[in-house]
């Protein structure tokens, strides 16, 4: 297989691990949990260590005012998958394609996804952070509590650490992977 | 020259005074630095093994981490506690039923631990209750009295509830012995009408399940001690008694007079052998097994009936007497199995017998005499050595599983150290004061851990601040790991100290459960959604179904309550994480309140005397809104047309 298309199949494969691997972690730490508590936001579910996390999180939350969080209400977590899936095929498709820049369009889907992702999960932190029930017990005049994107701050006793997992960088990856065949694969076109 | 000689001399001097002037170090102390680092366990660390410590009078049985003495957990046993409404909740009374009816206490003596193998496994614990006979198994991945089991034709369990090498039986020997069956007759005709039942409980090795396999009617005197054999001796039982005498008075005196009581040798395996053989009587026996349904969680009582009993002079090779100065109280057999050591408390020498020479014995018939059918060996063919004037009122050995043995004498007050093999003493050290049992870890098993030892005191005196004329209780711990021992630390405990078993930690801490999934809790009465929550109305039966979660109740306004209703509130935690107990109490409640753990429902009767509104409230700090996590209830007269109704807005 020729470099260009090697890469390809790279970054298709770096895709697949989102189906294997949460995309970010978020953990909260505070000193009556000793271990933390982390959520795992995957392309599908958000889900805790175990089964009880969120339930523990949501009865944290609700002190606060923030909305339960309920995965099912979540409509990202329906069409995400089909999407990746769809790029991951369309991926498969370019490598027919004799197309000298068939794989910038690859490549450029892959970070629209990118760009979409980050902006979507922002919003949503956003509005768990900022949309609290004017009833709640507590009320820090000033205070929101929405999560960082990446990296950490604290929230009231909590702080808030956000990374991404192995399934955030397998998509960075992909991203770097789909650059690297485009460029390989441009090469190899003018040499033919 | 001669100056500078002068001035060396002189500093030497100086020196040597420095020195000599230092106050001789007090008998018997020690560097206090030194020592605290050795029980000091850094905040947020672990210690090194669990201590389960009998409570004695208190009824209960209490944890505590070893070495630093801290205390973790009392388990309510066989004495009501209304702090975890143990014996109060309508779960946990059926606990303490007998046939005498309901008992809200006993005299706890003697924790063992389940084994495999004849080492401590961590499975289970084991306690005997004196004063009405009866055996508690607790769970160690919950720290919960699982099943108490009462024991028919006993008059005082003491001599239980020790352990065989595979957990095959817990033994149940009685103190006192009485007719059996009972019967209303002089008490001046003991000799003729009384006996003494040693009974054998076996343990499912699956559950735990325990169950009154068989008794063995033995001549009436007081079975004080037991101890089970090991490793070549291990299908022999071990019982001391005292009073061969069979004195029914004054028994300081007249039970005291023999040179030599007994040690009961048992053999079990030969017990089954009989029992197979069907050569046992079925005697009516009343008695009452409780469990807790782990499932339902809540505990059930079963009445039994019948017990089978082996009488000694129709099973020949059953049981034989081992002759042991002079009211022998411990019986105690080292980690070979082969040295049992009688702690004869009036005798100023010990002796040990040896268990080759025993089998020997038995086998070339050195009996001296024969006592309702039980052979009496002779006593220096039995006997391995006498460990020559090691104290006073020896009362208990333990082993390190280096071939030393450790004995505690209570009127000499101390601990001595000796060779098991050559009887040469070793080491003693005082203790503070009269010392009865002592406990080293897996020190009366197969293969002890014989870092530490620990003494239980009976005295304390002036060892702590006083608190009036009831003082503390208190154990001591040692260091055993060097050839002398040392003592590291006094700890004041729960109740009489009576007995101990200790385990490493590592055995235990990691079964233990942090909280009960409410998908298998199938209490009759749980609720495990918030909106299942409801109040129901039979008669004058009132059942309230009450979810406790962070910060609420629900429901936590009810009406419709009259008074002369009995109400019951079932009270769900519905919490789902680690440590968020939640307390339940009523104004006016009779009984206790209720400490509910995440996932686990537990019911409280509550009468209404009066009418008027009463407050309900959470009793654990379960959170930043505790306070407000409480309620009302309206009681209404009584003839009254008040709708029931509940809310939670």
């Amino acid at each position: 297989m020729k470099k260009g298309k090697l890469f390809i199949a790279l970054s298709i494969i770096c895709l697949g691990l989102l189906f294997v691997f949460p995309l970010w972690k978020i953990t909260l730490e505070a000193p009556q949990y000793p271990r933390g508590i982390s959520l795992y936001i995957w392309i599908s579910k958000i889900a805790g260590e175990n089964q009880n996390t969120l339930k523990n999180i949501n009865i944290l939350n609700h002190y606060i005012g923030m909305k339960p969080i309920v995965p099912e209400s979540i409509p990202e977590f329906k069409y995400l998958p089909y999407v990746i899936v769809g790029i991951m095929l369309i991926g498969i498709g370019c490598m027919f394609s004799k197309w000298r820049h068939i794989f910038l369009v690859f490549a450029a889907l892959i970070i629209v996804f990118c760009i979409f992702g980050f902006v979507d999960f922002y919003l949503w932190e956003y509005n768990y952070g900022h949309n609290l029930d004017p009833h709640a017990p507590i009320k820090v005049p000033g205070m929101a509590y929405q999560p960082p994107l990446i990296g950490s701050k604290y929230l009231l006793n909590f702080k808030a650490i956000s990374l991404p997992h192995v399934g955030g960088y397998g998509l960075g990856l992909a991203v770097l992977f789909s650059l690297l065949g485009y460029r390989y694969d441009l090469k190899e076109k003018k040499h033919a | 020259m001669r100056l500078k000689h002068l001035l060396l001399l002189m500093s030497a001097c100086l020196i040597g005074i420095t020195f000599s002037c230092k106050p001789p170090s007090e008998k018997g102390k020690i560097s206090t630095t030194d020592v605290a680092s050795r029980v000091y366990v850094k905040p947020g660390e672990y210690d090194e093994f669990y201590a389960i410590i009998s409570g004695g009078f208190s009824g209960q049985l209490s944890i505590y981490g070893l070495p630093s003495g801290r205390l973790l957990r009392v388990i309510p046993v066989f004495s009501q506690d209304p702090e975890k409404a143990y014996g109060y909740s309508e779960e946990t009374k059926p606990m303490l039923n007998t046939s005498f009816g309901f008992i809200p206490w006993d005299d706890s003596h003697h924790p063992e631990l389940s084994m495999t193998d004849g080492v401590p496994d961590g499975r289970w614990v084991f306690i005997n209750g004196n004063n009405t006979p009866r055996i508690a198994r607790i769970d160690l991945t919950t720290f919960e009295t699982a099943e108490i089991i009462e024991i028919p034709n006993s008059g005082g369990n003491h001599s239980s509830p020790f352990i065989t090498e595979n957990s095959e039986y817990v033994v149940a020997g009685t103190r006192f012995s009485v007719p059996i069956p009972q019967k209303d007759i002089p008490i001046n005709t003991y000799k003729e009408n009384f006996k003494g039942a040693l009974s054998f409980i076996s343990i499912d090795p699956k559950d735990g399940e325990m169950d009154v396999a068989f008794q063995i009617l033995m001549p009436g005197y007081d079975y004080d001690l037991a101890h089970a054999g090991k490793g070549k001796s291990r299908d022999w039982v071990f019982f001391t008694c005292y009073n061969s005498e069979q004195e029914h008075s004054l028994l300081e005196v007249n039970a005291s007079q023999k040179d030599k009581d007994f040690i009961a040798a048992i053999n079990w395996k030969k017990a089954e052998e009989y029992l197979k053989q069907g050569k046992f009587k079925t005697m009516p026996a009343e008695y009452l097994r409780n469990y807790h349904d782990d499932e339902k969680q809540m505990a059930f009582s079963e009445r039994k009936s019948s017990v089978k009993v082996l009488i000694p002079s129709d099973c020949p090779d059953l049981v034989y007497y081992l002759p042991t100065p002079k009211s022998p109280h411990g019986v105690d057999v080292d980690p070979t199995g082969e040295y049992i050591v009688g702690n004869g408390k009036l005798s100023s020498d010990m002796s040990v017998h040896s268990f080759t020479k025993m089998m020997e014995a038995i086998k070339n018939k050195e009996f001296e005499t024969t006592i309702d059918g039980i052979p009496v060996l002779k006593y220096d063919k039995i006997l391995s050595g006498i460990v020559k004037q090691p104290g006073l009122g020896p009362l208990h050995t333990e082993f390190d599983g280096r071939g030393n043995a450790y004995t505690t004498f209570f009127i000499s007050s101390e601990v001595v150290k000796w060779d098991v093999k050559t009887k040469e003493i070793l080491d003693r050290q005082p203790c503070y004061y009269s010392v009865g049992h002592l406990m080293i870890p897996g020190g009366d098993s197969k293969k002890p851990w014989g870092k530490y030892l620990v003494a239980m005191n009976k005295i304390t005196k002036d060892r702590y601040l006083p608190t009036g004329p009831e003082l503390t209780q208190s154990a001591q711990l040692y260091d055993i790991s060097g050839d002398k021992m040392e003592l590291l630390l006094d700890f004041p405990t729960i109740g009489e100290p009576h007995y101990a078993q200790g385990i490493p930690a590592n055995l235990i801490e990691p079964n233990s459960v942090k909280y009960y999934k409410l998908e298998d809790n199938h209490h009759p009465h749980v609720i495990r959604k918030e909106n299942e929550a409801r109040v129901e109305r039979k008669g004058k039966e009132v059942h309230v179904y009450l979810g406790a979660i962070r910060s609420h109740f629900a429901p936590d306004n009810i009406e419709g309550i009259k008074v002369g209703d009995k109400v019951y509130f079932h009270v769900t935690n519905l919490e789902q994480d680690w440590d968020v107990p939640h307390g339940f109490s009523v104004m006016g409640a009779r009984n206790s309140e209720l400490l509910i753990m995440p996932g686990q429902t537990e019911s409280l009767l509550w009468e209404p005397m009066r009418p008027g509104i009463f407050p309900f409230y959470c009793t654990d700090f379960c959170s930043a809104l505790h306070q407000e996590m409480q309620g009302y209830i309206r009681v209404s007269p009584k003839n009254s047309k008040t709708k029931l109704k509940w809310s939670l807005d």
